[in-house]
């Protein structure tokens, strides 16, 4: 074999290596967030937020029953029709308002499980929220979801890296990260 | 304080449970230099499976853990 060949497949082997390298995933965690569910969402919160300190980048996108979570208490706005109407009533308006999965028992049991955390020092959704925030994981609110439940942008929380997107960015975020999440 | 570590910065994450502990040390061992140790007090004690965890991932070194009643401390060099 003589010196060209090896430099010929030694070229070869790099372009190869090169895009072997863009295709590696990265150390990222991209989450689903579905659920509108208390436990759930604090679960969600404690993924995202770890990590963050695990040295990731966090993405979190809410959809379905985890739209109204990112709903402002504080904000109100007008001109939405029946079902929109229907849904802004009855479901949760923010953090606030979510309930347990399991054990609500018509509120107490999600009201013991809050007085619980505190007592356990185990921060609560708005910090984890103010916590996230600081550390730069990135929040995509699905449009479709906000659409269906009749939401408006205006009524959403205000975070630094919010973002109103579709699947497709979801898939390419998911798709070059380390850990996809389902919750 | 351990006798044979010197320490650069401690900090007193007693009471704080899951994620916090890993949260707050990895922002905090950015606050001193590479080649510096911490000195990290928890009383969660999934800290004793989480310290390490994180301490592989991010590339930074536990010296030593030391465990007395329900406070464990890490000793740990910003390696990265």
């Amino acid at each position: 074999m003589d010196m060209q060949n090896i430099e010929n497949q030694f070229t070869e082997l790099k372009s190869q290596l090169s895009a072997l390298d863009k295709k590696a995933p990265e150390d990222k965690l991209s989450m689903v967030v579905f659920s509108g569910d208390l436990d759930k969402i604090i679960a969600a919160f404690v993924i995202a937020t770890g990590a963050v300190a695990m040295g990731m980048d966090a993405v979190m996108f809410f959809t379905f029953w985890g739209t109204p979570v990112l709903r402002d208490a504080k904000k109100n706005v007008g001109g939405k029709d029946t079902f929109g109407k229907m849904f802004g009533t009855m479901l949760p308006k923010g953090m606030g308002q979510l309930k347990l999965s399991k054990m609500n028992m018509g509120g107490m049991g999600t009201a013991m499980m809050k007085s619980l955390m505190k007592k356990k020092n185990v921060a609560s959704l708005e910090e984890f929220l103010a916590m996230a925030e600081e550390l730069g994981v990135r929040i995509f609110i699905c449009e479709m979801s906000m659409d269906l439940m009749g939401f408006k942008r205006e009524e959403m929380i205000d975070y630094e890296n919010l973002t109103f997107c579709g699947v497709a960015k979801f898939l390419e975020e998911a798709g070059n990260s380390k850990v996809q999440l389902f919750i | 304080m351990s006798d044979d570590i010197k320490v650069d910065k401690v900090f007193d994450l007693k009471g704080l449970p899951c994620p916090m502990p890993v949260v707050k040390v990895s922002k905090g061992i950015k606050e001193v230099e590479i080649g510096q140790v911490i000195e990290a007090q928890s009383t969660d004690p999934g800290s004793l499976t989480d310290f390490p965890a994180w301490a592989r991932t991010s590339g930074n070194e536990i010296l030593k853990t030391e465990q007395d009643d329900d406070v464990i401390k890490f000793y740990i060099k910003r390696k990265a």
